[in-house]
């Protein structure tokens, strides 16, 4: 209850996207456009190796040949690669080495954004409250990691995927693109040559990470796109929760966020992995500006009995194309998806998931809950797939759709391939509008119209919340009711 | 209390009410009966306000408030209270929570405190007893996959949870075995009082036996045609509508 109140309020306190501010940070660009000498600057400026500038020519030059995916329910005008940045740095000197030599402009930037970045004044908050690292990135780079020590003595690596390279060569090189290959398709391809950062966790062996980790994106420079690269290795029974979050300023062009997220997972290990993507959606009446979130996340449970588990709340981004994936390779190892993609307005949204069961015995669980509202989009589109070794694999998958209002709409595409004769899949879809008699049954009682709409949402997507770490599952519930505000009435 | 008059409305081009005039004062049970499409339960959306049902003409005070110029859930503020035919389902909200957060969003509408969950908890606890509700069946979403005769209980717990000053029984016999028929109505009848009125709607005197109107009106073409003592229930069972209609 008293989170529905809080939406409420919060949903009244705002005009539209609470995060569209621009800061004025003195910052530092590639020159514009995309060529072979721009990936070599990029990798310049971080000192890379040589092996690494290889691998991203090699990408580049294979992002040449490859074309653009055309089969998902999205519309937009072909996308100018000459027209953006593929690096903008907030200007510093050599990087900081602690939090004390961050630029201040960048701390209250985080500040202004809820973001606890100082140490002491997490440490400082309630006693027995969980406690998170959090890697800021800020356009191309990473700003701040915060925790680094505590999580070094339980051997915990937690960096910028550019320091990781420098540090950590032999981890970076030994799993870097074996989950994602450069030349999975064009914009996980595309990452791979212009990558500036994203974050680095390893977990040892028998560990079990002693808080959440995680990453707060920010894209803030005109005309730049971002393209964070992640990559999470839980070694043999170990445990990981991480969690990213990401926000932008309102601005008329359409940006382009072309990520790669990898997972690898040993024996017996474990990753939860929640991400809350809260990007500029665009102007809800003309459609004009927001991100293009074009996405590739995919986790790789090599180990046996490993288990890994998304979820998402995807509620910004004028156009979201992701689909968080499993390769269930290792005997007896599971999947789970937990989906809540909210659009509104003129978003448009094509997400899904994939379950490859390669395994025997390999389980996996699909809850996808799609609302859309406005004159939005929002496509659900999964694969399960069993091979002939997977035999005895199950899968569960349960799509809900919401449609608030008229002019908007639902579609659900499963794709199921069986492989053997000894998988059991099962699949459930409901399609529902939020009806009038149930807003003016809530509202008999004495709702209003704001807190009806709220409490049917929050009811509609319940079991996937119930997913999230318990602060960011009332964070995410205020995030969609402020996402639908206007849609009804 | 309640104060209509010369009220008439209508569901799209269609008009249903024909000038209803009818009082019903502090203390009243009363009991409106009339035939299929006599307007009973228009009348009882109209003065719930829910969409749709557009008010052509006259008045209908609370109190001596207005209540058509109120949205729905402000007239629910003050004291007003639909038992729903057909109960609504809500998937994914328990009970508890629907009933909590209604509970408080009126208190807070007449700026009471809001009530403290262990003191919900408890008074929830007793009204469930009282109509024989599983308190385990309140932690489920409401209505969803209930029976007929469950989710009238429900109404009825939901208006002893809020006591209202002024309750609509919308044909809350219906879909009801006699056992529970006696179960809602007993719960119904702890509710009388002198600071509370209600209007029964329903076809059949068999509700009236269990809930004793103090009053009955007969209900057709969209206006009260007669008025009378519980005795008018009892003629209506054995000679019917036919003198009202047309």
């Amino acid at each position: 209850m008293a989170a529905i109140k809080q939406t409420v309020e919060q949903v009244k306190a705002l005009e539209s996207y609470e995060h569209g501010f621009i800061s004025d940070i003195e910052s530092e660009f590639a020159p514009k456009g995309l060529s072979a000498d721009i990936v070599r600057f990029i990798s310049a400026k971080k000192d890379e190796p040589q092996w690494m500038l290889d691998w991203r020519l090699e990408a580049y030059e294979r992002w040449l040949s490859l074309d653009k995916p055309h089969w998902a329910e999205v519309q937009f005008p072909p996308i100018d690669y000459q027209d953006s940045y593929y690096y903008a740095a907030p200007k510093t000197k050599d990087g900081p080495a602690s939090l004390d030599e961050v630029d201040p402009d960048l701390l209250a930037v985080y500040a202004k954004l809820g973001i606890p970045l100082k140490e002491q004044e997490v440490l400082a908050g309630v006693i027995g409250a969980p406690r998170y690292a959090v890697d800021a990135v800020f356009d191309s780079v990473s700003v701040v990691t915060t925790f680094k020590k505590e999580l070094a003595e339980v051997g915990v690596i937690f960096c910028s995927m550019s320091e990781a390279i420098r540090e950590h060569p032999d981890l970076v090189r030994k799993y870097l693109g074996t989950v994602v290959p450069t030349s999975d398709n064009y914009y996980a391809c595309l990452n791979a040559a212009v990558f500036s950062d994203g974050s680095f966790v390893y977990v040892p062996a028998g560990v079990r990470c002693p808080m959440e980790l995680s990453t707060y994106f920010r894209i803030n420079a005109e005309n730049s796109g971002q393209f964070e690269r992640t990559l999470i290795i839980a070694d043999k029974a170990a445990y990981v929760s991480y969690l990213e979050g990401c926000t932008a300023p309102m601005r008329d062009e359409n940006q382009l966020h072309a990520a790669v997220v990898e997972l690898v997972l040993l024996d017996d290990a474990e990753i939860k992995y929640s991400t809350v993507q809260n990007w500029y959606p665009g102007d809800p009446v003309t459609g004009k500006g927001g991100i293009y979130n074009f996405v590739t996340k995919r986790a790789d449970c090599r180990g046996d009995r490993s288990k890994v588990s998304w979820t998402q709340v995807e509620t910004g981004s004028a156009i979201t194309w992701k689909y968080p994936s499993c390769v269930l390779r290792g005997e007896g190892s599971s999947g789970e998806f937990y989906s809540i993609a909210v659009t509104n307005g003129r978003q448009q949204a094509d997400t899904g998931t994939k379950m490859i069961h390669l395994g025997a015995n390999t389980k996996s669980r699909i809850v996808s809950k799609g609302i859309s509202a406005g004159h939005s989009s929002n496509t659900y589109r999964g694969l399960v797939s069993a091979h002939p070794k997977a035999i005895g694999s199950r899968n569960f998958t349960q799509c809900d759709s919401l449609l608030i209002g008229k002019d908007c709409a639902a579609n659900t595409i499963p794709y199921v391939e069986a492989r053997n004769g000894q998988s059991i899949f099962e699949h459930e879809a409901t399609t529902t509008r939020l009806s009038e008699d149930q807003l003016f049954y809530a509202r008999q009682r004495g709702l209003s119209q704001e807190e009806a709409v709220a409490l049917l949402v929050n009811g509609f997507v319940r079991e996937v919340l119930q997913e999230l770490p318990m602060e960011f599952a009332v964070e995410a519930q205020k995030l969609v009711a402020i996402s639908l505000e206007g849609s009804v009435g | 209390m309640l104060s209509i008059q010369e009220l008439s409305a209508s569901v799209g081009e269609k008009p249903i009410l024909n000038g209803l005039s009818l009082t019903v004062p502090a203390g009243e049970v009363h009991a409106i009966m009339g035939p299929n499409g006599a307007g009973k339960s228009t009348l009882s959306y109209v003065l719930t306000g829910r969409e749709g049902y557009e008010v052509t003409g006259g008045t209908a005070t609370l109190d001596g408030v207005n209540l058509l110029s109120l949205a729905p859930e402000d007239r629910a503020a003050k004291g007003l209270f639909l038992s729903f035919q057909y109960p609504l389902e809500i998937p994914g909200v328990p009970a508890l929570t629907f009933v909590r957060a209604a509970l408080n969003a009126q208190r807070k509408a007449r700026s009471e405190d809001e009530l403290a969950a262990p003191a919900f908890l408890k008074l929830a606890r007793e009204k469930a007893a009282a109509l024989k509700i599983d308190f385990d069946m309140l932690k489920r979403p409401l209505n969803v996959g209930f029976s007929g005769g469950e989710k009238k209980r429900m109404e009825i717990l939901q208006m002893a949870m809020l006591e209202p000053r002024f309750s609509i029984l919308d044909e809350t016999d219906s879909g009801l075995d006699i056992d529970a028929l006696k179960i809602v109505a007993d719960g119904v009848n702890a509710l009388r009082g002198p600071d509370r009125s209600m209007l029964v709607i329903t076809h059949y005197q068999r509700l009236l036996d269990y809930i004793k109107p103090d009053r009955v009106s007969v209900l057709a073409n969209g206006r009260i045609v007669a008025t009378g003592g519980p005795e008018l229930a009892l003629e209506l069972e054995k000679s019917g509508y036919d003198r009202y209609a047309a």
